[in-house]
């Protein structure tokens, strides 16, 4: 069970790093992320029953997702739709998109194709168990993706997409267009999302076009764990914790699911503790800033 | 460099609220000018320069760079030609990051790739240019620009806006929110800058004698016109009571901004 937390940990963690990019970094609430999300699960699990090779199932999935992304980014630039409402219309839309291609059906069981859960366990037989090779596996997954983003950030383009959230008009004075980095990182972010989809459909073994319902609130909700986990400003550090924060939300909710019972809860009381895990976050958050420009802060 | 053409702008037109703030302007600047811009409080300055970097259109007329018509160029393009500093210090930098960061993003104008260009070579040449403000912010670069004071920012912002080689700049009252001692630390370095780099200058200043002191090129707006423009050896010879007098001529009224005549003491 203890992988189990850590595997489902590390496959939303990539989610809810795109979650970070677009709320954080970019200033732009975006909702995509609950259609791209089921997206990248049925266009993996297309691909894999089509016989296609799970590395291009991955690539179909992100690029999936970076449209989706590109959509969402397209109606709030060109026909100033606010970001909420343009991520809805987006992820609405997706929800008719994602039965189509599962082929006018609502979901898809991945019984007997390889995923890419089965060639790690393959490759790794004989060597380490295969709940600890999946563990490894996604762990470096991640942390490749960790790294990769950092790098990004530490680009020129990146360095824009920084100051973009904190003084959008200050990037226009540079010449730079402010509409061309939203279309890129609502792009990218969906494409991580979509990604991670992709990877929670093959890790619990089918794809559901009703997988994506509520995500944006758990990514969130791991965001804003992993704000209190570590306080930093540093991009490296931004983007562990957002990790960290996320696998401590499905410790969180594997509790929840399991001990839930004493207490008289059910599953399907897990989105409404999502939902307060994050009220809570920004209450503590809001009464330390009160304390904090009251002076009376250590 | 800079010439407009009947520019007007109408808030809310077509509304009972609608209020003309630029009316029927006519201007050109050449080219290396340093040109002051004076007026009381509403007079239409800001929007005049919101205008011309495309922040705002008009309602009618036309905006000419460099003898092209970019009334329908969005702002960021039209940025590339032009540099911009803000009465708010805030304005200029991205508080929530480092110092050698937002240097990086500033230094050039247009799009950036995702290439890494932050490396030893190029802070060496940021420190180079932090020694020039003499303010010992080479030794801070990777400090958030949070810690700075609001002087430094502002220092900071122009010398960002010079490295990034502009042909223009606009300076919307930019040493308005300093204190005394960091407003003449700032204009020093304005002066300086503009006349290394010959930049076209746009300055809109509530101080007169700053107006009278500085440029070749004086202008005073009201109510959306410019009813003053004094170059040449008649700028040369003006003085603060002269300028009132020429304001009084024209429009048949006394000048009744407080904070200018304060300024001008
Ligand atoms: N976006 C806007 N909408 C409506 N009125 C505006 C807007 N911007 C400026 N104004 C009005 O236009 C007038 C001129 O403003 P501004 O150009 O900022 O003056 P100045 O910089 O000379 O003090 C003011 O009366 C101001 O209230
Ligand atoms: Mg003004």
């Amino acid at each position: 069970m203890l992988e189990g937390i850590f595997v489902e940990g590390l496959i939303y963690a990539i989610m809810a790093l795109g979650v970070f990019f677009t709320f954080r970094i970019l200033d732009f609430p975006d909702l995509t992320v609950d259609g791209s999300f089921p997206m990248g699960a049925v266009i993996m699990a297309t691909a894999l029953s089509g016989g296609i090779n799970p590395l291009a199932g991955l690539l179909l999935a992100f690029s999936g997702g970076v449209l989706a992304g590109f959509v969402t980014a397209a109606i709030h630039n060109r026909l100033k739709v606010p970001h909420l409402l343009a991520g809805i219309l987006t992820m609405t839309m997706l929800y008719s998109v994602n039965i189509r291609i599962l082929g006018n059906r609502a979901n898809l069981p991945l019984l007997r194709v390889d995923t890419i859960i089965t060639h790690v366990s393959v490759a790794t037989r004989g060597l380490i168990p295969a709940d600890w090779a999946s563990l490894l596996f996604f762990a470096m997954v991640v942390l490749a993706i960790k790294f990769a983003l950092d790098l990004f950030f530490h680009t020129d383009m990146g360095l824009v997409f920084g100051a973009l959230g904190n003084n959008e008009q200050m990037v226009k004075v540079q010449g730079v267009n402010p509409a061309t980095l939203k279309l890129i990182g609502v792009g990218l972010s969906n494409g991580l999302v979509a990604l991670s989809g992709a990877f929670a459909a093959q890790y619990q073994g089918f794809a559901d076009v009703n997988l994506g319902q509520g995500i944006v609130v758990s990514g969130l909700a791991s965001v804003m764990l992993g704000e209190f986990i570590i306080k930093s400003n540093r991009i490296g550090m931004l983007t562990l914790r957002v990790i960290l924060g996320a696998i401590l939300f499905k410790a969180i909710m594997y509790l929840g699911r399991f001990y839930g019972y004493y207490i008289n809860m059910t599953p399907n009381d897990l989105k409404l503790i999502a939902g307060i895990l994050i009220i809570a976050s920004l209450a503590v958050t809001n009464y330390r800033r009160i304390r904090g420009k009251g002076g009376t802060a250590a | 460099m800079i010439s407009l053409q009947n520019l007007t702008c109408t808030f809310h037109a077509g509304t009972p609220n609608a209020k003309t703030v630029i009316r029927d302007l006519n201007l050109t600047v050449d080219a290396g000018e340093f040109v002051t811009i004076i007026g009381s409080n509403g007079a239409g300055k800001t929007t005049l320069f919101n205008l011309i970097s495309g922040n705002l259109l008009p309602t009618s007329g036309r905006v000419f760079i460099d003898g092209e018509d970019v009334t329908a160029h969005p702002e960021y393009k039209r940025a590339r030609t032009m540099g911009r500093i803000f009465q708010d210090p805030l304005a200029g930098t991205a508080s929530n990051m480092t110092l050698e960061d937002n240097m990086m993003i500033t230094c050039k104008k247009g799009f950036k790739w995702p290439v890494i260009s932050l490396n030893r070579k190029m802070r060496a040449y940021f420190c180079e240019q932090l020694v020039n403000l003499k303010m010992g912010l080479e030794s801070r670069m990777k400090e958030n620009i949070s810690t700075l004071s609001g002087g430094q920012r502002q220092a900071l912002t122009l010398l960002m806006m010079v490295l990034s080689n502009p042909a223009i700049a606009l300076l919307d009252e930019h040493t308005a929110a300093l204190d005394p001692r960091n407003a003449a630390i700032v204009m020093d370095l304005t002066t300086r800058f503009i006349t290394e780099h010959r930049l076209t200058t746009l300055m809109i200043t509530h101080n007169m004698n700053h107006a009278i002191a500085y440029g070749s090129r004086l202008l005073m707006m009201d109510a959306g016109e410019i009813i003053i423009d004094v170059s040449g050896a008649d700028k040369a010879r003006l003085t603060v009571p002269k300028l009132l007098e020429m304001f009084s001529t024209v429009r048949r009224k006394a000048f009744e901004n407080d904070e200018v005549l304060l300024a001008a003491g």
